[in-house]
């Protein structure tokens, strides 16, 4: 097996490429995954580009992403793989109406076969010959005993199915996991994972989201804004502004055409960046009161 | 080949003296962790630090709460070189001779120190924090001294906090909202000086003592084992970021096994529909999907003296708990109960939700010791009939009456009417029941009793219950 990657030098360039910008541990971590053939567990607050991971490295290695959305009662059948049963149905009856001559084996061995079974998202990425990049999103949504499913896939990348035996993966594709920590994950798929925390940018970092993302933005107003996000996100608040909602402010403040922001300014448009009414009054008074 | 032969044995030995040392702090790593972190060693450019410590922090770690552990050990362990680059110091200095700072008045490193105060590039704070150190800690080998003592010295000789008034005071002319945005940030730079020159401390301790003997100095309980009862201020502020998603798990799973336990009834229609493409025969029966249900919380908070440590921690939860739960009411007691639902919705921080609580709350009957059975009788009395069959109640205290009389029968009507009952405590299982504590008598009416003196118990509690 050949490593996609150069260095984790090589992964950052990659990323940015593709209108990613990562920090040193991001690439540090997805390079990792690669060379060890482990999956990555992207963990973090809301709007800090987990899924867009995912996506971006799909993108710059040009493989296809196949994404697994986990919700409450996600099982078997929606993540690994559901025999068509209509299908085998209309196989049956097709027999009766042909009157071949099929012993029941025959008939059994035919319907539990390849054309007749229905890959999902899973089963789908360890078959592939093409790359792919493996997403399963918002993990910490199913519950711990289907946590489960995930487990032969993501140490073996291996899908046992009972009729026809064992799907090994012929490629080991990148397989990212992303986490709110609404609940703790097990300590099996901790285990399995390489572990990536992403927070909410630097203001550095962010400075240049900002300046990449919202065309016909000026670095002073840029600058600005980023200093007033990070200065929000000290405040406690049901929910701090995500990455796309600092780009949404900017992209307001530049459709207002406002060069240089000021208080007032900022608390017309906070509710662009906040989206409870208590958090946006808490910001509002922070904001006009006086230094110190 | 294994992983390990290819490299270095030094390296090995540190690297399993490293992973020692984070078993000692409390983080658990298994086996295959460690072997998945030899293995990165061996991709992993070992001249860039950064990608090194992400990689060895992704293999190792998989909790965010541990991780400061691991970066002050990895510190330890793995960077003894001096950090930043001496020739931007020189360059600043307007010296460029290469002899570094000792021609420097103690004046001038001030003046310096508060450039790199503004300014905040990690490059100068590192520059400075070495040349502070060198200057003012007076570090002498083998002197059984602990590190804080000669970051107190540092940072007193370096005057930062006159300093930090200072530009404090610069920020207040530039304006509203730059003075704002200013002040923050020096708050910042200024924090990120004290950790710089904290880890350069650090640095020199090892270089004296060896990293495991220092590492052993600076082990400390990691978050989640610290005691309710004794947090600095430090602490308390992590308590607070990590309450916040403890709360938002206890309101997902409240609601999820609330939704996975009730089984609708028979959707006649459905099941007739689907059985078409079986030739008519209903296999697949559907149910009607369960009225969502609001989880209801109600929290009973004892405020008195004696849990005067844990009563702050218990109004932080309370108060994390009803930015998540729609409905959620909380009552303080004393010897008298109120409720304080409106105080705590009304303000905007916790700390100002435990001063209107302090001041306004009318929590005390006569002396102003707790009396459990005074006040849960008056709670039973004053809002037992609004409590349903939605509502789950959560008791917080030590049930120590001061010789009292319990009263357990109000607790037994809450118990009644309620959905289920909670109760944590904040002292060690051990003292339950001894002297005037009378958990058991209540207890029997709860669904359970739980000890709670730090965020693991608290965890647990949350992810055990039924």
């Amino acid at each position: 097996l050949t490593p996609r990657f150069e260095s984790p030098q090589a992964v950052n360039e990659l990323l940015r490429g593709v209108g990613y910008l990562a920090d040193e541990s991001t690439a540090a971590v997805t390079f990792l995954g690669d060379r060890l053939g482990k999956p990555v567990l992207v963990e973090g607050p809301a709007g800090t580009g987990k899924t867009q991971l995912a996506k971006s490295v799909a993108e710059m290695t040009g493989a296809r992403l196949i994404r697994l959305q986990c919700y409450e009662g996600l099982d078997e059948s929606k993540a690994l793989y559901e025999w068509n049963y209509k299908k085998q149905l209309l196989r049956i009856q097709a027999e009766q109406v042909t009157r071949q001559e099929e012993t029941w084996e025959e008939l059994e061995e035919d319907i539990f076969s390849e054309p007749f079974l229905m890959p999902r998202p899973l089963l789908e990425a360890i078959r592939a010959t093409d790359p792919v990049v493996l997403l399963i999103d918002e993990v910490d949504r199913v519950e711990v005993e289907t946590e489960a499913l995930l487990l032969e896939v993501l140490s073996d990348y291996q899908v046992s199915v009972p009729e026809m035996g064992t799907v090994k993966a012929k490629q080991i594709p990148l397989v990212f996991l992303t986490s709110n920590n609404t609940r703790e994950l097990s300590e099996a798929l901790k285990r399995r994972c390489l572990f990536l925390h992403l927070d909410y940018p630097p203001p550095e970092r962010e400075r240049e989201i900002v300046l990449a993302k919202v065309p016909g933005i000026e670095a002073s107003l840029a600058d600005q804004v980023v200093r007033t996000v990070e200065l929000i996100r000290s405040l406690e608040l049901k929910k701090a502004p995500s990455v796309s909602e600092t780009l949404d402010w900017a992209r307001t403040l530049v459709l207002l055409s406002v060069s240089h922001l000021d208080a007032a300014t900022a608390r017309e448009t906070l509710n662009v960046l906040l989206k409870h009414r208590s958090d946006i009054e808490r910001a509002a008074k922070e904001l006009v009161a006086s230094p110190r | 080949m294994s992983a390990g032969a290819q490299l270095a044995g030094g390296l090995l030995d540190r690297f399993s003296g490293f992973v020692a040392e984070l078993r000692a702090a409390g983080i658990p790593i298994s086996t295959t962790e460690v072997v998945d972190a030899t293995e990165a060693l061996r991709h992993l450019p070992l001249e860039d630090r950064t990608a090194l410590k992400a990689g060895l922090a992704a293999a190792l770690v998989k909790q965010d709460g541990h991780r400061q552990v691991f970066d002050i050990m990895f510190e330890l362990y793995f960077s003894l070189q001096p950090a930043g680059p001496q020739a931007l110091f020189d360059g600043l200095s307007g010296g460029g001779t290469g002899a570094g700072t000792e021609d420097l008045t103690a004046r001038e490193l001030a003046e310096l120190a508060y450039q790199a105060l503004v300014d905040g590039s990690p490059e100068m704070m590192a520059a400075l924090a070495r040349s502070a150190v060198d200057r003012f800690a007076g570090m002498e080998a083998g002197r059984p001294v602990g590190g804080s003592y000669y970051v107190f010295k540092t940072l007193r000789q370096l005057e930062a906090d006159q300093l930090l008034d200072q530009m404090m005071s610069s920020a207040t002319e530039a304006g509203q909202l730059e003075g704002l945005l200013l002040a923050n940030e020096y708050r910042r730079h200024f924090g990120s000086l004290r950790e710089h020159v904290e880890a350069e401390v650090r640095r020199r301790l090892v270089a004296d003592r060896g990293a495991q003997a220092v590492a052993r100095t600076l082990r400390r309980p990691l978050p989640e084992d610290v005691d309710f009862m004794h947090l600095d201020r430090d602490e308390l502020a992590a308590l607070q970021r990590n309450l916040q998603p403890l709360a938002r798990k206890l309101a997902v799973h409240l609601a999820r096994k609330r939704r996975q336990r009730r089984r609708g009834r028979l959707d006649f229609r459905a099941t007739m529909r689907r059985s078409l493409s079986n030739g008519g025969a209903p296999a697949e029966p559907v149910f009607r999907s369960p009225h969502p249900s609001k989880p209801e919380l109600w929290a009973l908070a004892d405020i008195s003296g004696s849990v005067a440590a844990f009563a702050r921690f218990t109004l932080q939860l309370v108060y994390a708990l009803s930015s998540q739960f729609s409905r959620t009411r909380a009552w303080a007691f004393i010897d008298g109960i109120d409720e304080v639902t409106d105080l705590l919705k009304g303000s905007d921080d916790i700390s100002q939700a435990v001063h209107n609580i302090n001041t306004q709350a009318d929590v005390i009957w006569t002396e102003g010791h707790s009396d459990y059975g005074h006040a849960l009788t008056d709670f039973v009395q004053r809002w037992g009939r609004e409590v349903t069959g939605r509502t789950t109640v959560l008791v917080l205290g030590d049930a120590r009456n001061n010789y009292h009389s319990v009263h357990p029968s109000a607790m037994a009507e809450i118990a009644e009417r309620a959905h289920n009952v909670w109760w944590l405590n904040p002292e060690p299982r051990a003292y339950w029941d001894t002297g005037d504590s009378v958990l058991a008598q209540y207890g029997a009416h709860c669904a359970g009793v739980w000890e709670c003196r730090n965020l693991r118990q608290l965890r647990h509690f949350v992810e055990q219950l039924p």
